[in-house]
């Protein structure tokens, strides 16, 4: 049974070997053999190993801070027992990826899953590669990384044994934790020498060079694409055991709540602590400075920290201070007023950041022209675990737990504003309670490690509320998305005009100028995948008064839903069938040439290189297809219900979804089945892929019928799930079927966790349509139609 | 001072009566298998069962707890294997997990006074509890598998 250990390394059972090795650098191991194409290069050695050399393919792991480690000596130690134990150094929020990777090392070793504990490692990236757990990029970044490290693993176990034996290392033939001997035929001679005998001196064995690595041939894989192996900490979960971010317990141990400026900027001029000290059980008021110079990053909006014995007495103690805040310039911003300057910046000529042959032309010689505008509000990612971390300082050295998706980025900002030394500063990483793209922003842990400085470096729980969740987020983007489509005499879609306009997530990390960045214009935007042969991509300024972050598949929410519903408006306009026309719209099978389409130079392909991960429309329009026969496409059904379909590619997989509404007599927009295809390459875990797209589901219904945040006066209106209103069980997709795409490795892994979101929306606003004639155009949609 | 019965053991509190028992289990007991979601009795994470019937403890004070018997998620079952816990398992059910403990003691609750719940009076009961990763379609599964016998 897999246990899951928080953070602590059982180092006395588990021998662990974090020596530098001679022979291979850690990092880059990938790097120093990348060649052009990374197909297999199906080299078989025995017939009896059946294993392959493979080639390794280049991705945007490399790229990242501290690339990728594929080093069995960090991941990897085993017991003279037989116990194995793999570090796991993504951050789990309920993706599943805690198990798949460790599920990756522990099949190409030939491990038994049932003896493998999961260990989390802390922050730290110089030692286990980058753990930006963001961008649907674990799997993608380190399935190869994890592969070669199981496999180097399983070399050095089947190499100790042949030592041991003394014969040919080809003769010995990891499987199920022990190697067993072979003979001359290849057939098993009954001899076994079990991992934890191994283990001693399988470490030592050098490891080999990547070149010389041999991988399982698919046809041997235990674990991977099964879909048999359940989370890690499923038990945990269900007895109440699971470590989260509040559940760590230090000795002597405060916990805090914090007033925070419900404007952004805006300072404390004065407090008074007076009554809020008198509260029993409050022990102490702490201002925390702000970040204000801009750009602020993920700095701590600064506040009066109320520090007590219980939650209750901190939260009762900031209900009883009396705090004047400074003005902010922020103040104005009213979204009302925000929705219609956006609306006019679309109706102008934009910077242009896409052009393919003559837009202008096209859309002169139309004969037809549609226009529509989609507006999309600010969102908040609210997980169901509130933000929360745990900070103490002993001796000058810090710890803070958290639930955090950049454990080493929040540790090297940890320690600068702590002014420490980065070696003297631990993070820990529990598990999520979701994430959504909020806790990659490490706001929290600075206060946390902040207030603990001021209190002399006692240990304090920072815990946020729901309300300061809502309210002092790093919001989704706000949005209008303007197309303009052109229609020839033929009837033949001549011209694509695409205005967006939303503040940009940019003003989190430099001075804003209201333009959007590679990472938002390449989300959907410049990289519409249509076959038009006039396209124009324009993006209008739009400030930001708010802190813009990240929320699960970003921009691609606004730019899916624009693009997807206005196919289907063009459709109904020329009296085709939605999901024939956009067939149609995908043109022939091929690889997009960015260059011939107009992409900007700085086009950004979910940071992977393109030519290993192309837009390739023979995938979206297979997963259209997968998904519309599976939906029967085209049945009859009664009165008040229809289908949508909508086709999206984002983080380098493609997912189609076909919605089914029903609306009920009183208008109430119900869902009763989603039937969705994803083409997520070469798939590890096809039972958390399904599970992330059912989520998908779910979470694409809160944005497309009830989620929406709003700013009056500088500050936001909602305030909990009162007001900010997510999908519940009285009304959610009831039931989604899951296609997943088979595919060979060489068909690289892309990514799973956000490309399920984006399509729902617009397959929804498209079912609305079939379903009652009506075009809604603004997210939320509500959940009721007339 | 008024006595409080957790998971079957005693306990003597003499503190502010109107502490919401969701912070007694939590931070002064350490049993922080309940979870905290929104503290307003609108998303369920804080189920816990008050004499057997499911109540946001993050709604219900000390001093209307005093002299009942509460149930946290640690105490629903010995060994954890009440037949939600099971069918929660073999379903699959959680994702982040953070919700599920909820989840998991307002199916309890459900279950111990309706063996047979009818689809609409699992949506009825359920409905309280959000799942911010959307488990909803496996929630009412396992609900249903619970209720069948695992
Ligand atoms: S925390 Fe009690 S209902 Fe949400
Ligand atoms: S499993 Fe994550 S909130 Fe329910």
């Amino acid at each position: 049974m897999l246990h899951y250990l928080k953070t602590e390394v059982d180092t006395e059972n588990v021998q662990r070997f974090d020596a530098e090795i001679s022979n291979v650098s850690r990092r880059g191991v990938l790097g120093g053999l990348l060649t052009a194409t990374g197909l297999v290069l199906a080299v078989r050695i025995t017939p009896a190993s059946a294993r392959e050399a493979l080639k390794p393919y280049p991705t945007g792991g490399l790229t990242m801070p501290d690339g990728v480690v594929a080093d069995p000596h960090v991941f990897i130690a085993i017991a003279p027992d037989g116990a194995l134990t793999i570090v796991t150094h993504r951050s789990e929020m309920g993706t599943g990826i805690r198990t798949s990777l460790p599920m990756v090392v522990a099949d190409e070793m030939g491990a038994d899953w049932s003896r493998v504990t999961l260990v989390q490692a802390p922050g730290d990236e110089p030692k286990y590669g980058n753990q930006d757990t963001d961008g649907s990029r674990s799997m993608r970044h380190f399935i190869q990384p994890m592969r070669q490290c199981g496999a180097a693993m399983r070399q050095m176990l089947e190499t100790a044994a042949a030592a041991k034996w003394k014969v040919d290392p080809t003769l010995c033939r990891a499987r199920n934790h022990q190697v067993a001997l072979l003979d001359k035929e290849g057939k098993e001679t009954g001899k076994v020498l079990g991992f934890g005998e191994l283990a001693e001196a399988a470490m030592a064995v050098p490891v080999p060079a990547p070149e010389t690595i041999l991988y399982k041939s698919p046809n041997e894989f235990t674990l991977m694409g099964k879909g048999e192996v359940q989370i890690a900490d499923l038990r945990d979960i269900t007895i109440g055991k699971a470590g989260y971010g509040a559940d760590t317990r230090l000795p002597g141990m405060k916990f805090a709540v914090i007033a925070r400026p419900a404007v952004l900027g805006s300072k404390v001029k004065s407090y008074d602590a007076s009554a809020a000290l008198k509260v029993p059980g409050v022990e102490a008021v702490h201002e925390i400075e702000g970040v204000f110079t801009v750009p602020r990053k993920f700095g701590q909006l600064g506040g009066i920290a109320v520090v007590a014995n219980t939650t209750y007495a901190a939260l009762q103690g900031r209900e009883a201070l009396t705090i004047e805040w400074e003005d902010s310039p922020n103040t104005s911003y009213d979204s009302a007023a925000y929705a219609a300057e956006m609306s006019a910046t679309a109706a102008k000529p934009g910077k242009v950041l896409r052009n393919q042959g003559d837009p202008d032309a096209a859309f002169a010689n139309a004969k037809d022209v549609i226009t529509a505008e989609y507006h999309g509000r600010h969102l908040v990612q609210a997980p169901m675990e509130p933000l929360v971390a745990i900070a103490r300082i002993v001796d000058g050295k810090a710890e803070i737990w958290a639930p955090v998706q950049s454990p080493y980025g929040a540790r090297k900002e940890i320690a600068e504003a702590l002014k420490m030394p980065i070696e003297n500063v631990t993070v820990h990483v529990s598990l999520l309670g979701g994430g959504f793209g909020r806790k990659s922003k490490w706001d929290f842990m600075l206060e946390a490690a902040l207030l603990s400085q001021k209190m002399g470096g006692k240990p304090v729980l920072v815990q946020w509320t729901r309300e300061d969740d809502i309210q002092h987020a790093f919001y989704h983007t706000t949005s209008v998305e303007r197309i303009e489509v052109a229609v020839d005499g033929a009837g033949k879609v001549s011209g694509w005009r695409h205005r967006t306009v939303a503040p940009s997530i940019v003003s989190t990390f430099k001075q804003d100028d209201g333009y959007q960045f590679p990472i938002e214009y390449g989300m959907g935007f410049v990289d519409m995948p249509f076959d038009i042969p006039n396209i124009r991509c324009e993006n209008g300024q739009a400030m930001a008064h708010t802190r813009i972050g990240w929320f699960r598949s970003v921009s691609n929410i606004q730019r899916a839903f624009a693009a997807q519903s206005v196919v289907c408006e063009v459709a109904h306009k020329l009296g085709r069938d939605p999901k024939d026309f956009l067939l149609e719209l995908l043109g022939p099978d091929r690889e997009i040439d960015p260059k011939t389409a107009g992409f900007p130079d700085d086009f950004w392909n979910y940071g992977e290189p393109y030519k290993e991960f192309p837009i390739n429309t023979a995938r979206l329009k297979n997963v259209v297809r997968v998904a519309a026969e599976n939906a029967g496409w085209g049945k009859a059904l009664p009165p008040r219900q229809g289908l949508g379909i909508a086709v999206h590619r984002a983080f380098a997989s493609y997912v189609a979804s076909v919605v089914h509404v029903a609306i009920d007599d009183d208008g109430t927009i119900r869902v009763p089945e989603v039937t969705s295809a994803i083409d997520c390459g070469f798939h590890v875990n096809p039972e958390r892929i399904r599970s992330q797209m059912e989520g998908a589901a779910v979470m694409g219904m809160s944005n497309a019928l009830y989620s929406g945040i709003t700013f009056k006066n500088g500050a936001v209106e909602q305030s909990n799930f009162t007001d900010y209103d997510v999908t519940r069980m009285s009304n959610y997709p009831q039931k989604v079927s899951v296609h997943i795409i088979d595919a060979p490795w060489g068909v690289h892994a892309g990514g799973v966790g956000e490309p399920g979101v984006p399509p729902f929306a617009p397959a929804l606003a498209n079912a609305i349509f079939a379903a009652t004639g009506k075009r809604l155009r603004n997210l939320p949609m509500g959940d009721k139609v007339a | 001072m008024s006595s409080i019965t957790i998971n079957g053991e005693a306990h003597e509190f003499s503190g502010d009566p109107n502490m919401p028992l969701l912070w007694y289990v939590r931070d002064m007991l350490n049993l922080t298998g309940t979870k905290f979601g929104c503290g307003a009795g609108v998303c369920g994470a804080c189920t816990v069962h008050l004499d057997g019937v499911a109540v946001r403890s993050c709604q219900t004070t000390l001093g209307e707890a005093a002299g009942k018997s509460v149930t946290t998620i640690e105490g629903l079952s010995p060994d954890g294997e009440h037949a939600v816990q099971q069918a929660w398992r073999k379903i699959s059910v959680p994702q982040c997990g953070f919700c599920q403990a909820g989840q998991i003691m307002q199916a309890a609750s459900l279950l111990a006074k309706n063996r047979a719940p009818s689809d609409a009076e699992i949506v009825e009961a359920m409905s309280g509890n959000i799942c911010r990763c959307g488990c909803y379609q496996r929630i009412h599964e396992a609900v249903r598998l619970a209720a069948g016998g695992v």
